[in-house]
Order: structure tokens, then C-alpha cells, then sequence
């Protein structure tokens, strides 16, 4: 067998494309089965069994779903609806699973919200999906018009629970992946994440209570309640339970997309399902491996991995959104942060002056040491600013950008050393030594 | 952040489509109704699409359209990177995506080609058909180095097989979109070990089932059977 999870116990059966992705297949892999029976069951019930299952926010943060859910409101009052809105502006590099349910399982999808929007008693959702998943977004709206035509959502249809599902897009900004951000974008102005107090549970789009969920742990739902909470329960680590999609790439023989269990060991995961490191396993460097705005780990605490929250969090990196990035020892990794430092500068959303100005600073500063062109003893000047951005800012953009810094140094700072060390062997402490000296 | 100008040259005057009017209604329609403004990404996506880029005129008009003062729509189109402010390649506009999982598999190289086949980034090609620019994460990591061109996306490139993409617009083609080395999606190519049970795509899973831990049972967190 390859890997831990067996066939029979995959959530997104359709992960490949490889069937169709319409109502009728989907129907066909289980999806929309007793979808009543479960609405009928009420909304306690759903949250209940959600939290039961110990399923973790897909999203990156890692926060307990079925408690998120329980935050929200147990009543609608008037003229203040509930919204769920789903975070479907996947951005951060190395993730790319939400495109593959929104464009190969995109029932799953629509099924979790309708169920996720039950437990929370609100009669509309959107699903914010980035500007750039064009094709993505055709398949979805289509999704969404054949569910509403098979009356399993809209007003009066056959699971009793009036809905409304609304697809908005974005247009090419990773900030509005931040969940106050979004609210803000959808509202039609510049993604900059508000202030938190008041969480959107209290006011969120347009002032109401609102949720923002990932794709991943929406589309999960429907199929943890038909399955019972205790078979989600029983894959992965306590704590850290479930099936997960891993996204690996880089440097592996086979990049790839996988469901998987969590905890499974990171060597298991590379080695079964990406066809291992490319030129071996020896090969490995360093890892990053929930998403680009989680520290890099070494090759050597690889060996024994558990792909989880909490094991990976020991590690000082993160699960994030179990995005691997595979980097082997001909990686220039000076240069791969250098270029997440850039993707930072760019991001920012220039409201918090720290993330404005520092995410600039520190990839003027680490382009030069990947050069070497930089002053050794700017190594603990960077480091010092990292930690003057990493939480004084309003979202954790600021913490996203310096933690990948803080990683490469706390692994590879001789790497660096070894640059700036022969970078300047051989030249010229002085401008115009050389010439002085050859006359 | 990055700087963001509108361009120095810009038309006198826009039109709405008839067919970019309908879909804005469209659009509109999905947001309550004193909520209009949230459709502002979306038309402006819109009008991009009729026009190839978004001009003064056009932020004006939508402006007008949905009610918002001109500086919130100005706002939004120099905040967000994918509209384009200035005219871009008219048979294709290449979005290469440097972000670094492409860049780790070879988006340093496909740069180059498209350096030396349009140009420098972020200018049209002599003949006004081409252009490209460097953005970041378009995800689809697992199929990198990639690249969306008008909009789709181009994914597991070489320098060769980019070279042959652009031939085929330059030829007035369409190439098709997806994988350039024969993979479906992001499946491990020429090696798919998962999803294979030929039961899960039999029909079982969708024959009538008993909800498990339904309230009237006992609440007990047993693991729950499987369903057959």
C-alpha cells in the first residue's frame, strides 16, 4: 500500500479531474447523500459533530472549525443576517489544493457551504476566489447553477433551508487572503485587514456577523458528518486528526497533490507518493514546509517528520496550509528567501508602517546577502528587525515575512557567512586600493 | 506595495458594452442592494476584459455606475496588480509567475526566453501582440514553473515548450491550456498510486445512507461504521 490513507477513506475522490466533475459524478461519489437527513439534525448538532472530529482550520492558522462556528451568533436578528464567506483567495506560494476542489470537486464544496451556513443560521455565502483562477471560477459558477437547478439550493429547496451562494472574485492580492482583508475587498474597497476587536463573529461583511472559512475545511464537512465524527477523528495524531491535501513541489522527482493523513511522516509522504527527493533521499537540503510564510527546516530534523500542527510547531516552523516545498542541496537558499522577501515587499498592503516599510528593508538587505555583497555584521541587524516587524502589525503579513528570515539563519547562518566571506576574499577592502597598489 | 500609476496616454472616452453592461448587472445582483460597491473588482475585470486594460474614462464610468465617489474606484484599480493600467499584448499577455516554487523548478529560464522573444517586462513588443510581466504566486506550485497567458494557464514549461506556446499565438492559434508534458492536473505524472479503488467510482457511495451519530442515538464519540 502506498502511503497510510486507503482509497475508500479520501474525501476529494476526484482530486485528479479524472472523473466528472458535475452533478451527476459527484452524486454518484457520494456527495449530497442525506444532506437532509443532517440539516434535519439542527445546528447544534453539526457544530457538535464537527468539533467531535477535531477538524483544524485548512486555512493556515490551524483553529478549531466547529469552535469557530459556535462563535458566531445562535440567532439572526433583524436586519443583521449572518454570511459565511469562503476563503477561496489561494495565494500563498506553494499552496495549490483549493483549485483542485473548486475545479474537480466543486460539489463538495457547495454541499459544505450549504451545511456550514446552516450551522451558523445564515441564508448567504460567497466564495471569494482569486482574480486568477479564471478557469476555476467557470467551473464553479457552472457547479453552483447546476445545484441550483436541482433545487438543492436557492429558496425553497429540497434540504429546507433557504440559500444563497454568491461566487466574488478578487483580483491579485495575497493580503486579501487575510480573513478581515477579504471582508474588506468584497465590500469593494482595498484589501487592508481591520482591526480586530470586533471579530467578524460580532461584525463582519457589511457590518454583520460573519465567518470566513477555508475551502478545504468547508468542502471537508458534509462528508465528516456522513461519515461520523469518529472516523475523521481517526486518522493523524490527537489534536491533530483528519485526512489532509498535501501540496508538494519543488524539488521532488513526482510534484504532486495528495489527500492524505495527517501525521503522516514527511518522509513516507515524499518517498510513497512524489516519487522522493530528486537524486535521493541523501539529496535533501531543507524544507519548507506549510507555505511560504513558515520557517524552513533542516534536512536533518526531516528524518523522523510527523506532517502535523503540533509536531512541525515544535520545530519553531508550522503546518500552515501543508504546502511542501522540497528544496535539494543544489538550491541556492540565500537566493529562495531573497525571492519570498521580494514576494513580501509586494504584498504588503502599505497600512502598518513596520510591514510597509520593514518587508522593503529587509529584501533591499537580503538581496545583497545573496550576493554577499552585505556587512557581516548586518547577519544580526536583519534578524534584529525581523523581530521589530514580526507582531506590531495589524495582521500577521508582517510575522509571514520575517519568519522565512529568521528560519534561514537560524538553520544555514554559516551559509550566509560563507557568502559574504568569499564575496569579499580577494577584493578591495578600500576603493581604489588595487589601483594604489599597482603603481 | 507597489507603485501604481495610471497611464500618462488615455482615451477620451468609454462605452460599456451592451454584453459587459448585462454581465455587470449580473453582477451587481449578487451583493443587497444598497451594498452595489462590492461589485466594483468584478466590473473592473470586466471592463479590462472589453478593453485589454483599464483606462480613466472607464474608472469614471463605473464610478457613475455604481454610485462610489471616482477616488474609491481609483483606490481599488491602482491597489490590486491584475489590472493592467496600461495597454498590454494584444494576441498574448504572459503572466510568468517568479515566485520561489516556480523559481526552484526554472522560472529563472523561461524569463529569459521571453526577454529575448518580446522584450523587456512590462513593455509591448515592437509590433504591439506581445507582452509580459513578472507576478507573483499564481498557484499552481505543484505544476511549476507556470505561467497564465490571457487568463489560462500554462503550466510544467520549458524554455522550449514556452518558445512553442508563443510561436503557436504568433500563428494566430489558441494553444490549449493545461500541462505541457502530458499531465491532467497536478496528479504525480505517469505514476498515480491513489484513487484507484474502482468502488469509489461505482456508483455504492451514492445508494441511500444512515447518517451516523444522529441525535436520537447516544452521543458517544465511538468511531462510527462505515457506511455501505
Amino acid at each position: 500500500m502506498v502511503g497510510i490513507l486507503q482509497d475508500k477513506d479520501r474525501i476529494f475522490t476526484n482530486l485528479y479531474g479524472l472523473q466528472d466533475w458535475g452533478l451527476e459524478g459527484a452524486k454518484k461519489r457520494g456527495c449530497w447523500n442525506g444532506t437532509k437527513d443532517m440539516l434535519d439534525a439542527g445546528p447544534a448538532w453539526i457544530i457538535d459533530n464537527i468539533k467531535n472530529s477535531g477538524l483544524r482550520g485548512r486555512g493556515g492558522a490551524g483553529f478549531g472549525t466547529g469552535l469557530k462556528w459556535s462563535f458566531m451568533p445562535k440567532e439572526a436578528k433583524p436586519g443583521r443576517p449572518h454570511y459565511l464567506v469562503v476563503n477561496a483567495d489561494e495565494s500563498e506560494p506553494g499552496t495549490c489544493k483549493d483549485r483542485e476542489i473548486m475545479r474537480h470537486d466543486p460539489h463538495l464544496l457547495i454541499e459544505g457551504c450549504l451545511i456550514a451556513s446552516f450551522a451558523m443560521q445564515a441564508h448567504a455565502c460567497y466564495i471569494y476566489i482569486r482574480g486568477e483562477y479564471v478557469r476555476e471560477r467557470e467551473v464553479l459558477e457552472a457547479a453552483i447553477k447546476q445545484a441550483y437547478e436541482a433545487r438543492l439550493i436557492g429558496k425553497n429547496n429540497v434540504n429546507g433551508w433557504d440559500f444563497d451562494l454568491y461566487v466574488h472574485h478578487g483580483a491579485g492580492a495575497y493580503i486579501c487572503g487575510e480573513e478581515t482583508a477579504l471582508l474588506e475587498s468584497l465590500e469593494g474597497k482595498k484589501g487592508q485587514p481591520r482591526l480586530k476587536p470586533p471579530f467578524p463573529a460580532g461584525a463582519g461583511l457589511y457590518g454583520c456577523p460573519t465567518t470566513v472559512n477555508n475551502v478545504e475545511s468547508i468542502a471537508v464537512a458534509g462528508t465528516i458528518l456522513r461519515r461520523g465524527a469518529g472516523w475523521f477523528a481517526g486518522f493523524g495524531r490527537p489534536n491533530n486528526t483528519g485526512t489532509k491535501l498535501f501540496c508538494v513541489s519543488g524539488h521532488v522527482n513526482l510534484p504532486c497533490n495528495v489527500e492524505e493523513a495527517m501525521s503522516i511522516p514527511f518522509r513516507q509522504l515524499i518517498e510513497d507518493h512524489c516519487g522522493g527527493v530528486r537524486g535521493g533521499w541523501e539529496n535533501l537540503k531543507a524544507v519548507i514546509p506549510g507555505g511560504s510564510s513558515v520557517p524552513m527546516i533542516p534536512a536533518e530534523q526531516c528524518e523522523d517528520l510527523f506532517m502535523d500542527f503540533d509536531a512541525l510547531r515544535e520545530l519553531k516552523s508550522g503546518l500552515g496550509t501543508a504546502a511542501v516545498i522540497v528544496m535539494d542541496k543544489d538550491t541556492d537558499l540565500v537566493r529562495a528567501i531573497a525571492r519570498l522577501s521580494y514576494f513580501y515587499k509586494h504584498e504588503s498592503c502599505g497600512q502598518c508602517t513596520p510591514c510597509r516599510e520593514g518587508t522593503g528593508w529587509m529584501w533591499r538587505v537580503m538581496e545583497r546577502m545573496a550576493t554577499g555583497e552585505a556587512d557581516m555584521k548586518e547577519i544580526d541587524t536583519l534578524l534584529d528587525v525581523t523581530t521589530q516587524v514580526e507582531g506590531h502589525t495589524i495582521c500577521a503579513l508582517g510575522d509571514a515575512a520575517a519568519w522565512p528570515i529568521q528560519g534561514l539563519f537560524r538553520h544555514f547562518r554559516h551559509e550566509v557567512e560563507d557568502r559574504i566571506t568569499s564575496y569579499r576574499a580577494g577584493k578591495p577592502h578600500v576603493a581604489g586600493a588595487t589601483l594604489i597598489a599597482a603603481e | 506595495m507597489s507603485v501604481r500609476r495610471l497611464a500618462k496616454d488615455q482615451p477620451a472616452s468609454f462605452e460599456f458594452s451592451a454584453e459587459t453592461l448585462k454581465t455587470a448587472q449580473w453582477w451587481i445582483a449578487k451583493y443587497p442592494a444598497e451594498r452595489r460597491q462590492s461589485a466594483v473588482i468584478p466590473i473592473l475585470w470586466l471592463v479590462q476584459k472589453q478593453e485589454g486594460w483599464v483606462c480613466e474614462p472607464a474608472i469614471r464610468a463605473i464610478a457613475d455606475l455604481l454610485g462610489m465617489p471616482v477616488i474609491r474606484v481609483l483606490e481599488v484599480v491602482t491597489f490590486y496588480t491584475m489590472f493592467q493600467l496600461e495597454p498590454v499584448g494584444q494576441v498574448a499577455f504572459v503572466q510568468l509567475c517568479g515566485t520561489t516554487p516556480c523559481m526552484l523548478c526554472g522560472a529563472n529560464d523561461l524569463k529569459k526566453v521571453l526577454h529575448d522573444r518580446i522584450g523587456p517586462k512590462n513593455h509591448l513588443s515592437a509590433d504591439g501582440k506581445f507582452s509580459w510581466e513578472e507576478v507573483e504566486c499564481l498557484g499552481a506550485c505543484s505544476n511549476a514553473p507556470m505561467a497564465a497567458i490571457n487568463d489560462y494557464y500554462y503550466e510544467d514549461l520549458t524554455p522550449e515548450s514556452l518558445g512553442q506556446i508563443l510561436d503557436e499565438f504568433a500563428a494566430g492559434k489558441q494553444p490549449k491550456p493545461g500541462s505541457r508534458i502530458g499531465r491532467g492536473a497536478s496528479e504525480p505524472k505517469g505514476a498515480i498510486k491513489t484513487l484507484l479503488d474502482p468502488k469509489l467510482y461505482d456508483g455504492s457511495a451514492g445508494k441511500k445512507i444512515k447518517i451516523p451519530n444522529l441525535p436520537e442515538k447516544p452521543k458517544a464519540a465511538k468511531t462510527a461504521e462505515t457506511p455501505a
